[in-house]
């Protein structure tokens, strides 16, 4: 033998797939009796093109459900993701594309999103992004802009947050967390200074699954900022809504 | 290119079946450049009568491939140009950013942030020196988080041979302005149009209304700022 068969076996693991992978876009199997092309990510572009079944593509990308195709002859379109669910891989397995459905969106670890409410009778624009240990419990920072007729401010906030039952479609969340807040008085009001205060909170909310990747959100906190005067000062917090998605 | 490989992996199966143990597994062998499998060493291989299991092995459908994955072109990122009315400060130049996440065919996700400069009021030209407002206050920045809906998507036609998508949108978002010296809580909105002149370039026109309550000439009033601007983002 002229070859070490490990060589081998070893291209085969680690080298050809990846390798030819990367230089050529992916190939599927067209399953389905056949497939519609339309000219654009969309279901009212005109269908200009089918392809049938048995017949090798390459997909070259995806925007939102929708996925461009080249087929043999050089023919570019764009398939729904209900069709492509059908198509093979050239192994014979289904193709798969790895939705983040329902049933696994809980293994979906990183989750950002945007939030919008009423903070101490301010209004509130708020984003926030969070990592999740486990199917309950998770890390999030979020970050406040409070837009009052008196004053405005921004907060950092860090706090785990526990979702009882994430298995269920809307599921109650219990938060506790620590930042800052930074107060500025509006300029129109006679002159006062800018301030610097750690707050803590705990709070409440529920969560919505929507679909695919996404979730909406609302949520209540129980703020108390430890101000540098005698008496800490309460503020209740309240996001209406907030839209959540996982990347 | 498709035969070879499925004789790679035909005689990898086989390798794998008819030598037994694997500990010298990748021994230090990373770096060897990759090698053709040759007709001869095939038949070698085919023909060995040692081995008396089948030659396909069924095991090998379970190995462990890395897929390439789908490019998936969601975001969109952009900048734009336009003109910026500001109620009672004139018109100015408005410079912007823009980043987008399309969630479905239907609907997106926006967050804009641009700039522009405040002139002066009539009042102020007219009163010769009392000026309302320093300079660093008249600079002009906002930023909004938008949910966008394309109302009505579609083609558009240049020529005979030329067809572009295209959609015309609607937005609608929250977001801060910072003006005269401090924040503002602002509502906007509006529409745009959208061309696509390749899968990955979109040309865009944008109408958008900012609104906010504003008390610097005492009494406290809403404000429209109208915003038009043309725009150039790319997917990825």
């Amino acid at each position: 033998m002229s070859r070490p068969p490990s060589l081998i076996i070893l291209l085969v693991l680690l080298f050809t797939a990846s390798a030819q992978a990367e230089d050529e876009p992916r190939k599927i199997l067209i399953a389905d009796p056949y497939i519609e092309l339309h000219s654009g990510p969309g279901r009212g572009y005109p269908i200009f093109h089918v392809v049938e079944r048995g017949r090798e593509v390459y997909i070259i990308k995806r925007r939102t459900d929708w996925f461009q195709i080249r087929t043999e002859q050089g023919i570019e379109g764009w398939a729904s993701r209900e069709q492509m669910i059908a198509t093979l891989e050239p192994t014979g397995e289904p193709l798969d594309l790895q939705e983040p459905a329902r049933e696994n969106y809980m293994s979906r670890r990183w989750q950002g999103g945007v939030m919008a409410g009423d903070f101490g009778g301010a209004s509130l624009v708020s984003m926030f992004g969070g990592y999740a240990f486990s199917d309950n419990l998770s890390i999030e920072l979020t970050l406040n802009h409070i837009l009052g007729e008196y004053s405005n401010g921004y907060s950092a906030t860090l706090g785990l947050m526990h979702v009882f039952a994430p298995e269920w479609r809307l599921s109650p969340y219990f938060t506790l967390g620590t930042g800052v807040i930074y107060t500025k008085p509006k300029a129109t009001l006679v002159q006062t200074e800018d301030r610097d205060d750690q707050i803590g909170y705990v709070g409440g909310g529920l969560q919505f699954y929507l679909t695919r990747r996404f979730m909406l959100r609302t949520e209540y906190r129980n703020n108390v900022i430890f101000t540098s005067r005698d008496d800490n000062e309460e503020v209740d917090e309240w996001k209406y809504l907030g839209f959540a998605f996982f990347f | 290119m498709e035969v070879s490989r499925i004789r790679i992996l035909l005689l990898s199966a086989v390798f794998a079946t008819v030598l037994p143990g694997c500990a010298w597994f990748g021994r230090g062998k990373d770096d060897a450049p990759p090698e053709v499998v040759s007709p001869a060493s095939d038949a070698e291989v085919l023909g060995d009568p040692a081995s008396d299991r089948p030659i396909i092995d069924p095991q090998v459908e379970r190995r462990e491939i890395r897929r390439k994955r789908i490019d998936t072109e969601d975001f969109e990122i952009g900048a734009y140009v336009g003109i910026l009315s500001i109620e009672d400060f004139e018109s100015n130049a408005v410079y912007g950013a823009r980043l987008a996440y399309h969630l479905t065919e239907d609907f997106f996700l926006e967050a804009t942030v641009g700039q522009s400069r405040a002139g002066r009021t009539s009042y102020e030209n007219l009163s010769g020196s009392a000026d309302l407002l320093t300079d660093s206050e008249r600079d002009y920045t906002y930023y909004a988080l938008s949910l966008g809906w394309n109302a009505l998507p579609g083609e558009i036609f240049i020529g005979k041979n030329r067809a572009y998508n295209s959609a015309f949108y609607f937005v609608a978002g929250l977001g801060s302005t910072t003006f005269a010296g401090d924040d503002r809580f602002t509502v906007s909105g509006g529409f745009g149009y959208r061309i696509l002149p390749t899968d990955w370039i979109a040309v865009h026109f944008d109408v958008r209304d900012h609104v906010y309550d504003i008390d610097l000439l005492g009494d406290k009033k809403i404000v429209n700022n109208l915003e038009a601007h043309l725009g150039l983002s790319i997917f990825f």
